[in-house]
């Protein structure tokens, strides 16, 4: 297996964020419809409202006495249910591409409905992970776009680790473990180098 | 919205996932840096005013604006960092010298801080082995024989080995060379392992 040197900050598990983490941030700057309880004198454009407005999550963490959160639709009653019915079913990158961090991060809300919502996430994952890793360790070789495009980022990345699993486990077989190999990373650079050369 | 810029900077990484450098944006920071000094500036403002006057509905102004300094904050620290991470697998992959077109995408701080961990890595690596040194940056796989096959994937210039002799490598030219002299070369694909 080719050795990785470039070891990005991971994102938090479960309802801990890094702070450091790039999908960590990604994910807290999905919008969530919010209600203003007061005013804000001199920001103009959040006026006191009864109607939803849409915030980062990443900004509004720290104020919970001054507005008070919704849920996104996909974490509410209606899309729970179809959840619990059929999970392989559903487009989650449509949904948000980070519906398992999101949801995670909700949890934090203290929302009457956490318990469901929790327990809907972890069944969520469940359901779709055998499927997941059915396709992940048996695709070898071919065009996985058709698989990984309906998939959320956490299983994205289970997706590819699976896959550098068994291209390691592939080439061991024939034989090639031994065999050294161009870097990766040089040859992107090489390939990204060559791109940019004016014609 | 505020925070936008920031999060560009995050998503211009994000987008190079396979771990490339991309060129370091200068303006973006620039940018990021002078939104959080202008709502400073209006945080240090309304709170004289609501101490001097006693206006308490201010507070929440001035904490949105602090969590919005804090989140530039938070993108600006993991931005750079993000680069650091990336600079030091290039050590890890080309080696100690960097081809010039990469070199270009960092900024004066990054190089020096390259250099100050290349530093640090050579001197780590002398100290292992009873003072002797071990270059760990070698035998990324097991070994399985001293000497190794290889061809030459393009023209490389004259090439000395251990006991002297110079080997001039020409694309498509075969090799039969010691290991340890060929694995940082066909790292950085100028050479082909060839497995009989």
């Amino acid at each position: 297996m080719d050795t990785q040197s470039y070891l990005p900050v991971q994102p938090g598990v479960g309802m801990q964020e890094n702070f450091l983490s790039l999908d960590d941030i990604l994910l807290s700057h999905e919008r969530l419809p919010i209600r203003t309880e007061c005013a804000f004198p001199r920001l103009g454009y959040l006026e006191k409202a009864t109607d939803a407005q849409d915030i980062p999550q990443g900004l509004y963490e720290r104020k919970r006495r001054v507005l008070s959160v919704e849920l996104p639709k996909v974490y509410r009653e209606g899309w729970r249910t179809v959840f619990n019915a059929d999970p392989n079913v559903v487009d989650l990158h449509k949904m948000g591409p980070y519906y398992y961090g999101l949801g995670s991060q909700m949890l934090h809300f203290d929302s009457p409905e956490n318990p469901e919502i929790a327990q809907t996430l972890l069944q969520t994952f469940i359901g779709r992970f055998r499927r997941n890793m059915d396709s992940s360790q048996n695709a070898y070789n071919e065009d996985t776009s058709a698989l990984v495009e309906r998939l959320d980022c956490l299983e994205k990345f289970l997706f590819t680790s699976g896959q550098s699993g068994l291209n390691g486990f592939q080439s061991w077989e024939k034989g090639r473990a031994s065999q050294l190999t161009a870097s990766s990373l040089v040859l992107n650079y090489r390939k990204r180098k060559m791109a940019d050369v004016p014609p | 919205m505020f925070c936008e810029k920031a999060i560009e900077l995050i998503r211009e990484l994000h987008r190079m996932s396979d771990g490339q450098l991309p060129a370091f944006n200068e303006d973006g920071l620039r940018q990021v840096l002078q939104e959080m000094e202008a709502l400073y500036d209006q945080n240090q403002s309304d709170v004289n005013e609501a101490k001097a006057e006693g206006r308490s509905d201010l507070i929440a102004s001035i904490k949105l604006r602090h969590c919005c300094l804090l989140r530039n904050q938070r993108c600006v620290t993991a931005y750079l960092y993000d680069r650091l991470l990336r600079i030091r697998a290039l050590r890890w992959e080309y080696g100690s010298v960097l081809p010039a077109n990469v070199r270009f995408h960092m900024c004066a701080e990054e190089v020096q801080w390259f250099s100050q961990y290349k530093k640090s890595l050579a001197s780590f690596m002398r100290s292992l082995g009873g003072g002797e040194g071990l270059d760990i940056t070698q035998d990324m796989k097991p070994p399985k024989s001293l000497y190794i096959e290889v061809r030459c994937l393009k023209d490389h210039g004259e090439f000395e080995i251990d006991d002297g002799t110079v080997i001039l490598l020409k694309k498509n030219s075969q090799h039969f060379l010691p290991r340890w002299k060929c694995e940082q070369l066909i790292r950085q694909g100028v050479l082909e392992h060839v497995m009989s």
